[in-house]
């Protein structure tokens, strides 16, 4: 394990145009994770963000997905949501946070067998519209609902 | 990062529900050290991968704000009790872990 990472530091000086696109950011070898949508994860808006990892920030609302999540959450640093997608043939699941500095949270890309359904828990800054994205046969489908969260989970 | 990864995996009549807890920090970044006012530098997973007897069932690409000890759960057709699955994470910082559960 830990000459995986010695190995991954290694590839990463070697690489100085890596290596600044490393100091401008902080000091993580990013760019050997290069699928990890950056541009995405630090958009600002949800529309920004859609668009970045989605490349298309036009959702159609469906009531097809069930967005399951507390309607008060005191404590914003741990939120359980549960997102269930009817949609045949659904590919990703995102989860973004209107209000959050950085909406995205988290995209689940769903093998052929796996089923629409995620559960897991995030952090929310403070009161704001949880929504979630199906991606299913190239298209977009949304539906959000809305977490008042009396104790922020992000920042100090 | 050993051992940083539990799962629980069970299939019931062909579907398999996994559940599993990650213990990392996820760091947003944002967060001070209230002694000293310095910022905590950024420490989250970027990257869950799960494996169905070597066939990826989910991938995920996490951004820092998952909450701290990250948990996951999902469901995949197709299984059987016995089955391997293998789930791994890898973090901004280039840390990662694997682990490998039988399904019950």
């Amino acid at each position: 394990m830990n000459h995986n990472r010695r190995t991954l530091l290694k590839g990463t000086m070697a690489a100085s145009a890596t290596g600044l696109a490393i100091s401008a950011g902080l000091l993580t070898p990013k760019a050997v994770l290069a699928a990890w949508p950056k541009e995405a994860f630090e958009a600002k808006d949800v529309d920004a963000a859609l668009a970045a990892s989605q490349g298309s920030s036009s959702a159609s609302e469906s009531n097809k997905i069930k967005l399951k999540a507390p309607d008060i959450a005191e404590n914003g640093a741990v939120v359980p949501i549960t997102v269930t997608s009817d949609i045949s043939g659904t590919e990703t699941i995102s989860l973004l946070v209107s209000k959050n500095a950085q909406p995205l949270t988290a995209t689940f890309n769903l093998g052929s067998n796996t089923e629409g359904y995620i559960s897991t828990r995030i952090k929310m800054g403070k009161t704001s519209d949880v929504v979630a994205v199906v991606k299913a046969g190239g298209k977009l489908y949304s539906t959000k609902k809305q977490v008042k969260v009396t104790i922020g989970g992000c920042g100090g | 990062m050993a051992n940083s990864i539990k799962v629980r995996a069970k299939a019931e009549s062909g579907v398999a529900t996994i559940k599993c807890l990650i213990s990392h920090p996820m760091e947003t970044g944002l967060r001070k050290d209230k002694k000293t006012g310095d910022k905590i530098p950024a420490q989250f997973i970027q990257e869950v991968n799960c494996d169905h007897n070597g066939k990826s069932v989910l991938s995920a690409q996490w951004g820092p704000a998952v909450s701290k000890n990250p948990f996951l759960s999902f469901k995949f057709s197709g299984a059987k009790s016995g089955d391997t699955i293998k789930i791994s994470w890898v973090d901004n910082k280039g840390d990662s872990d694997s682990t490998e559960a039988k399904i019950k």
